[in-house]
């Protein structure tokens, strides 16, 4: 049989090449499914929030109503899109049995890590473009600070890819899979001033909402496109960064511990 | 070296409590065919998974081409492929790209010519392009084959290759896994049935309850396994064998109208001419004489009784 080409190498490129490519590849097979419909949707969020609702509130803090939301949509798209690609694509292998495979192989949890999550944060990204795309159909959009902008779309589709992940190998039904997307993501994203700006609330609300980590995510992103935020962008900035590092942790432990992985 | 695989003192208890392995060790000989031998939940599957690194052992240590299989797993991982018994597959893959992807996955560069012939040898080539949802379960199994060949491992497990296979299916995989014995692969199958093992193994490991109860060239094994017992019955009933039949060590049953005589089957001379015409001269006449090959459970029986 032929060469071992070496013998110990720290990482398995070929193997995150495959998974990642895998992962695209089903993206691109269910084209629909995993591209259009998130613009369909949000096409149907500017019909009726920026177009019906936006006519009569005209202006947030300055603001055009219509495109104060844009920021807002594209993290619902994101959180939404980044965990059901990133839960489903870890879920799916380990409900068919197909895991027996990558478990086998020889590779670590840093190469699965970025097959992995690195599709499904790829594809958070290209819906994100998508949908900012769109968005400039409808509306007049001036983005004040384009590499903000990038950075905190690039580490949103990371993050809650990761946290994505961590569902799905914590998921060992398909009930479990859309439980936290369903109860936990969905209410956070609405509540976490998507649609509106935080300061618009009763001051105990507003409280409140200081406990949702939404709020510094679209606020962070929102201001990146407006400069005007609800919390300061380098809080933004720290929160999204610590929710990165937790869920780090946690996929670390995770596998570390062999967790719903390997007995 | 002599051994690829040598497992020491490995053990596995599951977090349920289940002791799956007590304290195993086996080495395994570089491009032998070795037949795990063992019923349902013997622990067969969990050493071949504790070895793949799909479980990880409770103690004890596994060694593969002299690499350790926790500290050097990508070494050793890389060397190794497994068919597992479940017919685990993608439904929408295409053949060809459940391959390509098996082969990345093994750290291996993309070898299209390899992999076309890997293909034709499992008759898939024609099916490169089909959706593995569309195969039928032979073909799946052969699907499965290709992903544990496809980055050319140095050790082969088969986890009940057989299980639901037809006779068919069945020759042609006995003649690629005595293919790639030739070129060099030493090819590890669990069964629960002796006939196979028989047919396909250089050696066999008898396995239950979680130990090895043995492990020993096909041929010895066979010799201790595959006795045979011929049970004459009588038409009259006696109280003890006549003196004549003693060099046969028969048994009478306890209502006195049947012989058990014990033998070896694989023997030059079984003893059962000499039997039958020394009953005959005795003044015994035969009702009936069947004859039973003791079974797999009847093995381990006496296999454990004789450890202890």
């Amino acid at each position: 049989m032929s060469q071992q080409s070496s013998k110990n190498p720290v990482i398995n490129l070929q193997a995150v090449k495959v998974i990642y490519k895998y992962e695209m590849l089903r993206a691109w097979e269910t084209l629909l499914q995993s591209f259009a419909s998130p613009v369909i949707s949000t096409a149907l969020y500017f019909v009726v929030f920026g177009s019906a609702i936006g006519s009569r509130i005209q202006t947030i803090e300055g603001v055009p109503y219509g495109t104060f939301i844009v920021p807002g949509l594209m993290m619902l798209a994101l959180l939404t899109q980044s965990i059901a690609n990133a839960s489903f694509g870890i879920f799916f292998p380990k409900f068919t049995g197909t895991i027996y495979e990558v478990m086998s192989a020889p590779i670590s949890f840093v190469e699965i890590l970025i097959g992995y999550v690195g599709a499904a944060a790829t594809k958070s990204f290209i819906i994100g473009i998508i949908i900012l795309i769109t968005a400039g159909f409808f509306v007049e959009l001036d983005i004040a600070h384009p590499v903000w902008m990038m950075s905190f779309l690039i580490l949103t589709c990371i993050t809650f890819s990761l946290f994505g992940f961590i569902i799905g190998l914590w998921a060992d039904n398909f009930e479990k899979l859309q439980l936290i997307p369903m109860l936990v993501i969905t209410p956070l994203v609405f509540l976490g001033g998507s649609f509106y700006s935080v300061s618009m609330l009763p001051p105990a609300w507003q409280t409140v909402t200081l406990f949702n980590p939404v709020v510094y995510l679209i606020s962070g992103f929102r201001w990146s496109f407006f400069e005007v935020a609800d919390v300061s962008v380098g809080l933004s900035l720290a929160m999204i960064l610590l929710f990165l590092a937790a869920c780090l942790l946690i996929v670390w432990w995770m596998f570390k511990t062999g967790y719903r992985l390997r007995q | 070296m002599q051994n690829i695989v040598s497992i020491s003192d490995l053990s596995k208890t599951y977090s349920s409590g289940h002791q799956a392995l007590k304290s195993m060790s086996l080495d395994i000989n570089r491009g032998e065919i070795l037949a795990l031998l063992g019923p349902n939940g013997a622990g067969k599957t969990t050493l071949i998974s504790i070895i793949c690194g799909i479980v990880n052992p409770s103690t004890g240590a596994v060694k593969v081409d002299g690499h350790d299989i926790v500290t050097e797993f990508r070494t050793t991982r890389s060397m190794i492929g497994l068919v597992p018994q479940e017919l685990t597959l993608g439904a929408f893959d295409k053949v060809i790209n459940t391959l390509r992807f098996s082969r990345g996955l093994f750290g291996k560069k993309a070898d299209e010519g390899y992999l076309e012939q890997l293909l034709k040898k499992l008759s898939l080539w024609d099916k490169r392009n089909s959706e593995i949802l569309a195969l039928s379960g032979g073909m799946k199994r052969r699907v499965l084959i290709g992903k544990a060949l496809a980055h050319e491992p140095k050790v082969l497990f088969l986890d009940e290759p057989t299980a639901g296979v037809d006779v068919e299916l069945r020759k042609d995989m006995w003649t690629l896994v005595r293919d790639l014995r030739e070129s060099g692969v030493t090819i590890i199958l669990t069964t629960h049935y002796i006939e196979e093992a028989e047919e396909i193994a250089d050696r066999v490991g008898v396995i239950n309850n979680g130990e090895l109860l043995l492990v020993d060239d096909k041929q010895n094994i066979m010799h201790m396994l595959g006795k045979k017992q011929m049970i004459i019955e009588l038409k009259q009933t006696i109280n003890e064998v006549p003196e004549t039949l003693s060099a046969w060590a028969l048994q009478l049953s306890s209502d006195g109208s049947q012989l058990t005589y014990t033998y070896d089957p694989y023997e030059q001379r079984t003893g059962i001419t000499g039997l039958l015409d020394a009953v005959r001269d005795s003044g015994l006449s035969l009702q009936d004489v069947n004859t039973s090959q003791s079974s797999l459970e009847d093995i381990f029986v006496s296999l454990v009784k004789e450890k202890s």
